[in-house]
């Protein structure tokens, strides 16, 4: 079985399909930046895929899109810590049902 | 000499600028001290006005908004230079009358730069503006050192003489686009050829002028703003109010309304006879009625204005005019105009003494003071006589010649106006009785007499009284030339 | 060529009042020099009018005047002037010499008051104002001190000014007498405006000239009936006669200078003076002016002659009975009887202020008692004041031969009878003497006959510097009988400007044995009534009625007090009121309008326009409140939200695919 575009992307799909489920599902803040962090991961891996089986494979152009995107997903995991903790440490809880004062 | 006028305007107002910085002892002197100066410039005036010659004198013309038609032109005739003497006179008696602060002095000294203005300014705009900021100094000084009531009296007095110049301002707007000039004499000259307006809109300028000028003077029934704020007022601004102010009403009168609108005055010559008269009766017959001194006095004045614009009213709403008659009518009322000021203004000066000592002036509240005070009752009696009319005193003149005038002009409104004469008699006499007769009541058993500064202002204003009573040509001389050319202009 | 007193005739009033103004500048209240100096000055003054007097018997009718302009108004000239004549001449002399009486006597009337000083410079003043009177050329002249006479009369009548009813009495004749004036003023407007001068004399254009009185034409008559208004006032003659018993308020020196020679003789003095308006166009001697003139005369004269009969008052006895005298002058004049009247004028202010200061020797010597039933019998005490004051009665009433009165009453009474309109007049006048007659004898009988009562009993006779006066004014008053007789009727003809001729027989006459006839009634009657009054009054006792009528002086004082003075209180209470209420209610109201106004724009902005955007405000609120229900802030539900969105995205382009 050669590994064809097609194969990429179905990957690409069910793991961003999961990182929702989780996003969406689980309760603690903490999970939910996780799955957030799988989606990133569905992206970066449908940016190489389409690189690779794109019309100029040699140019390393995809790769560094991925290296700068999971940069800054890294950032973004660090922010989105520091974020729960410090929520954490205000309200007592990571639950997110519970943190709701930006309700209308 | 040129600048003369403008410097007996500006004068005052520097003299407010200073006042209103010193400290509070100082600025009655520094206000006596420019009143000083003023009244040399107003006799320099004097001087130089040539009583031969008609027409205004020493005139300064500049340009200022020539969009809107505005000068400066100031300039006196006869008229003017009688009113600016007469300011120059009373102002430094209102000082002198009573020892006030900083806010007082300079706000006096403002009022007096505007009555300058008034009587001196020949451009509508301009003088509007000085007849207008006149009213602002009055309504303050009742309003800070009234007595009793004085919010009250200075609102009244404010809001209904501010009416009256807007109704008048805005008549003069229509004046202004009919015929694009603001000023008197060129207005005149157009009235004299002929309407100056059309139909209703004549009538509706006429009502307007006619208004504001009745509540200033007080003409009957726009008078009743009038007992209340005299009565109230410090008596230095009671003085001003009735010695200069009013007369800003009848100057009024003989500068606009009068040459303005010959047409409608004729044809409500008989109404405003009767105003007059209704002025004249009802005003002395309310004083008879008062208790209270200072409002005795201010009802009187209403009437002794009555007898100016009767003497006006029967100058131009007559049929039949001889000169002999119009001149008689218009000089009585020129003289009546500079008497009554000095007169009304002692009697006030005198009220407040007696208010000074007893802390009241109700008629009731004294009694027997010839025997405390002999001068005091002397020399108030001579201004209370003065008033009355009594010959040999310089009321008496003045009220003859109007009377003379207008007995020929009109003869029954100035039959019932006599009456006037009587009951302006008996309020006077009854006021002394109550004052100065009977045993001494025991309230005013620790009375001064008049004391040393007291007679220094006392004998000159009876000295004067004596003067015009007796030989009054002095005063005939400044006006005569302005009479006669009045009396042709209203034939 | 003139003498040198016409150009300085100025001078005879002047220096009374030159005095008067000394005094009251530099004298203190109770100095000795103030009476110095008003009596140098009135002896001045007397030199002067006698100086002034001695012209006017050159020829007869002498006249001269001395016009000056007082001011010019416009192009006209107000004129004045001062005129020396028969009828000034006479009268300044009769003032001058009386007045000099009367201040001599006030020396010693006023000894104890304490503003003696002052006393003295209103004394000059008066007279210095009634010499002005009567030198004055001009109607204006004379009405300025005419008027000043009323202020004098004011001054002097509420001198003691601590008791309430001087004051009272001062303020009655000031008024009483500016009502008067009132009409005076009007006649002097009226005169100036038809003739365009007031120069009496002004060679030949005067108003009392020919071409003055042609311009003046019909309407003399309202004019000489208004000029007669003012004579009313100052002569207390009906209906003005309200004040004259009141001035008795004031010392009594006073009221011999008011009521004899001064004030009230201005008001005969003046239709004297003015008297060619009143006989404009007359016919037979009678204008229709001159007719009122004659009947207010009677009325006067014999109304008070009837009220003085039933006054206990020594001085108001004396008031009434110059109320009186003063009613026969006018009669005299009303009748064309000018010098009569005039001849009667200056013999009354003789014997008249004879009377006053006499009865101010008796109420001096009886302590200031006025009241005639508490004296008696003060002849022997007072002898001199006896004698002189029986002379002043029997010249009063009208004994004839020596006594100047009443050959002057006898000339009216001639007059009279020969009046053409009516004989009414002159019987009036007959019982009118009967009158005066009578109640001088009760006076006489009351204060100097019968018992010592109450108030003499500790009387004294005055000192000389008030017994002297009463004699010269005694002598004056016999002495000038010499010159009023039919025989000689000096005086009558130098007053009407004819030659005077001697002739004994027409002494007898039959008016005289009518005259004396009637006095003697007169005192007969009066002796028969009063021969044993006592305490009580005879008259008092039979008709009683009829006395408290006459008492109460007809009730006219009363009478005026609820209708005319009633009335202008009332007026001047309505103006006060309609003042604070109505015509100030109308401002009140307008200012109400403008402040209902704002009332009303406040409501229409509070609940209207405020009111409506408040309402929108609202309803967006409630949008937005709805709108914010899907804001759970539930994170996932938001997140799931965008994942249905991309899906729905997806799927729309699947779909355009």
């Amino acid at each position: 079985m050669t590994p064809t575009l097609t194969l990429f992307l179905i990957v690409s799909a069910a793991l961003f399909c999961i990182g929702l489920l989780a996003a969406l599902s689980r309760r603690h803040a903490i999970f939910i930046l996780i799955g957030i962090e799988m989606m990133l991961a569905a992206a970066n891996l449908n940016f190489i895929a389409f690189w690779r089986f794109g019309a100029e494979p040699q140019q390393p152009t995809g790769v560094m899109v991925a290296i700068f995107s999971i940069a800054i997903a890294a950032a973004e995991a660090a922010v989105g810590v520091a974020l729960v903790i410090a929520v954490y440490r205000h309200y007592r809880t990571t639950n997110v049902t519970k943190l709701d004062r930006l309700k209308g | 000499m040129a600048g003369l006028i403008s410097a007996l305007i500006l004068l005052p107002l520097a003299g407010a600028l200073f006042a209103g910085m010193a400290r509070e002892n100082y600025a009655r002197g520094i206000a006596l001290f420019f009143n000083a100066i003023t009244a040399i410039l107003a006799v320099t005036l004097w001087r130089n006005f040539d009583i031969t010659a008609a027409g205004l004198q020493i005139v300064e013309r500049h340009a200022w908004i020539p969009a809107i038609g505005a000068e400066y032109v100031v300039g006196i005739d006869g008229l003017s230079l009688l009113l600016v003497l007469l300011t120059s006179l009373i102002f430094p008696f209102a000082f002198l009358a009573q020892r006030r602060g900083r806010g007082y002095c300079a706000l006096m000294l403002v009022m007096q730069s505007a009555l300058y203005g008034t009587f001196t300014a020949h451009n509508f705009v301009l003088w509007f503006l000085f007849y207008e900021m006149s009213l602002i100094p009055a309504f303050l000084l009742i309003k800070i050192w009234g007595g009793e009531n004085r919010d009250r009296a200075a609102t009244k007095f404010f809001i209904y003489t501010f009416l009256g110049s807007v109704a008048m301002l805005l008549s003069f707007l229509g004046i202004y686009f009919a015929k694009g000039t603001f000023d008197f004499a060129a207005l005149a000259e157009l009235g004299r050829a002929g309407p100056l307006l059309n139909g209703n809109l004549a009538w509706l300028a006429f009502a307007g002028i006619f208004l504001g000028l009745a509540v200033k003077v007080p003409l009957f029934p726009f008078h009743t703003w009038l007992p209340d704020a005299y009565e109230t007022a410090p008596v230095g601004v009671s003085m001003v109010l009735t010695g200069v102010l009013s007369k800003m009403g009848v100057y009024g009168f003989v500068r606009l309304l009068l040459p303005l609108f010959p047409h409608e005055i004729r044809i409500l010559g008989p109404w405003l006879l009767g105003l007059a008269v209704c002025s004249i009766v009802f005003a002395s017959l309310a004083a008879w009625a008062q208790s209270d001194l200072k409002r005795m006095v201010a009802y009187l004045s209403i009437n002794h204005l009555g007898y100016c614009m009767i003497g006006l009213f029967a100058v131009t709403a007559s049929a039949a005019r001889p000169a002999v008659e119009m001149q008689a009518a218009l000089s009585g009322v020129f003289l009546q105009i500079f008497n009554h000021g000095i007169t009304a203004a002692a009697l006030f000066y005198y009220v407040g003494l007696l208010e000074q000592r007893r802390g009241l002036r109700g008629l009731g509240d004294f009694g027997g003071l010839m025997q405390r005070t002999p001068l005091l009752c002397g020399w108030m009696s001579v201004a209370m006589f003065s008033s009355l009319g009594l010959p040999a005193l310089n009321g008496f003149i003045g009220e003859f010649l109007i009377f003379k005038g207008s007995f020929a002009l009109a003869a029954a409104a100035t039959s019932i106006a006599v009456l006037g004469l009587l009951f302006t008699a008996i309020a006077f006499l009854r006021a002394m009785q109550m004052l100065f007769s009977g045993p001494l009541s025991e309230s005013c058993s620790a009375f001064p007499d008049l004391l040393r500064t007291e007679k220094w202002i006392v004998v000159p204003v009876t000295l004067l009284m004596f003067a015009i009573g007796i030989a009054p040509q002095f005063l005939f001389n400044i006006f005569n030339t302005t009479v006669i050319q009045m009396a042709r202009l209203f034939a | 060529m003139s003498p040198w007193i016409v150009d300085h005739l100025w001078l005879v009033p002047a220096v009374p009042l030159a005095a008067s103004l000394l005094i009251l500048s530099f004298a203190g209240s109770r100095s000795k020099g103030a009476a110095a100096l008003a009596i140098i000055g009135q002896l001045i003054a007397l030199v002067l009018a006698v100086a002034a007097f001695i012209p006017t018997l050159q020829e007869p009718g002498w006249r001269a005047f001395h016009n000056f302009t007082w001011f010019t108004f416009g192009e006209n000239a107000v004129r004045i002037g001062w005129v020396l004549d028969p009828l000034a001449a006479a009268m300044l002399v009769m003032i001058t010499l009386v007045g000099l009486c009367i201040f001599v006597f006030s020396m010693g009337y006023m000894a104890e008051d304490k503003n003696f000083s002052r006393f003295f410079a209103y004394l000059s003043f008066f007279s210095a104002a009634m010499l002005g009177v009567v030198i004055a050329n001009s109607l204006l002249l004379l009405f300025v001190c005419w008027e000043l006479v009323g202020l004098a009369s004011y001054l002097l009548i509420g001198f003691w000014i601590h008791k309430p009813s001087a004051a009272a009495a001062a303020k009655k004749a000031f008024i009483t007498t500016r009502i008067g004036d009132l009409g005076f003023f009007f006649g002097i407007l009226w005169l100036y405006g038809s003739s365009g001068t007031l120069l009496f004399y002004d060679d030949g254009k005067g108003c009392l000239e020919s071409a003055g009185l042609l311009a003046v034409g019909a309407s003399a008559t309202f004019i000489a009936l208004l000029i007669f208004s003012g004579a009313v006032g100052k002569s207390g003659q009906f209906p003005l006669h309200v004040w004259l018993p009141e001035a008795m308020e004031g010392p009594t020196p006073v009221s011999a200078l008011i009521h004899a020679a001064t004030m009230v003789a201005a008001g005969v003095f003046l239709v004297a003076r003015v008297y060619p308006l009143f006989s404009l166009g007359a016919v037979d001697g009678v204008t229709p002016s001159l007719t009122v003139v004659v009947w207010v005369g009677v009325v006067t004269a014999l109304m008070a002659a009837l009220i003085a009969i039933a006054q206990a008052d020594i001085k108001r006895i004396l008031a009434y009975s110059t109320v009186s005298q003063l009613g026969l002058m006018m009669v005299s004049l009303g009748v064309g009887g000018v010098a009569a009247g005039i001849m009667h004028l200056l013999a009354h202010g003789f014997f008249k202020a004879l009377l006053f200061i006499g009865s101010g020797s008796v109420i001096h010597g009886c302590h200031h008692e006025h009241d005639i039933r508490k004296m008696g019998g003060l002849r022997r005490v007072m002898p001199v004041t006896f004698l002189t004051y029986a002379v002043g009665m029997m010249t009063l009433s009208g004994v004839p031969l020596f006594f100047s009165g009443a050959w002057t009453k006898e000339e009216i009474l001639h007059q009279t009878a020969h009046w053409p309109r009516s004989q009414a007049p002159f019987y009036l006048m007959l019982a009118g003497v009967v009158l005066t007659a009578l109640y001088m004898t009760r006076q006489m009988i009351y204060v100097f006959f019968g018992n010592r009562r109450a108030a003499a009993e500790h009387a004294h006779e005055s000192p000389r510097v008030m017994t002297v006066p009463l004699i010269v004014l005694a002598l004056g008053t016999i002495a000038l009988s010499i010159v009023v007789t039919p025989a000689w009727p000096w005086l009558h003809a130098y007053l009407s400007g004819e030659p005077a001729r001697f002739e004994i027989a027409r002494l007898i006459q039959p008016m005289l044995f009518v005259s004396l006839a009637l006095v003697a009634a007169g005192i007969g009657l009066g002796l028969l009534i009063y021969r044993r009054a006592g305490a009580f009054d005879p008259l008092e006792r039979s008709q009683p009625a009829l006395f408290r009528f006459l008492e109460n002086k007809m009730w006219i004082d009363e009478l005026y007090a609820h209708t005319v003075i009633a009335f202008s209180r009332t007026a001047a209470v309505l103006s006060d009121w309609m003042d604070r209420y109505i015509w100030d209610g109308f401002v009140r109201a307008f200012g109400s309008i403008g402040q209902a106004f704002g009332i009303l724009t406040k409501g229409v902005d509070e609940r209207g326009i405020n009111a409506a955007v408040d309402e929108g405000v609202g309803s967006a609120r409630g949008v937005g409140r709805v709108m914010s229900l899907w804001h759970s802030g539930q994170i996932q539900t938001y997140l799931g939200a965008v994942a249905i969105g991309m899906l729905a995205l997806l799927l729309f382009y699947v779909w355009l695919a």
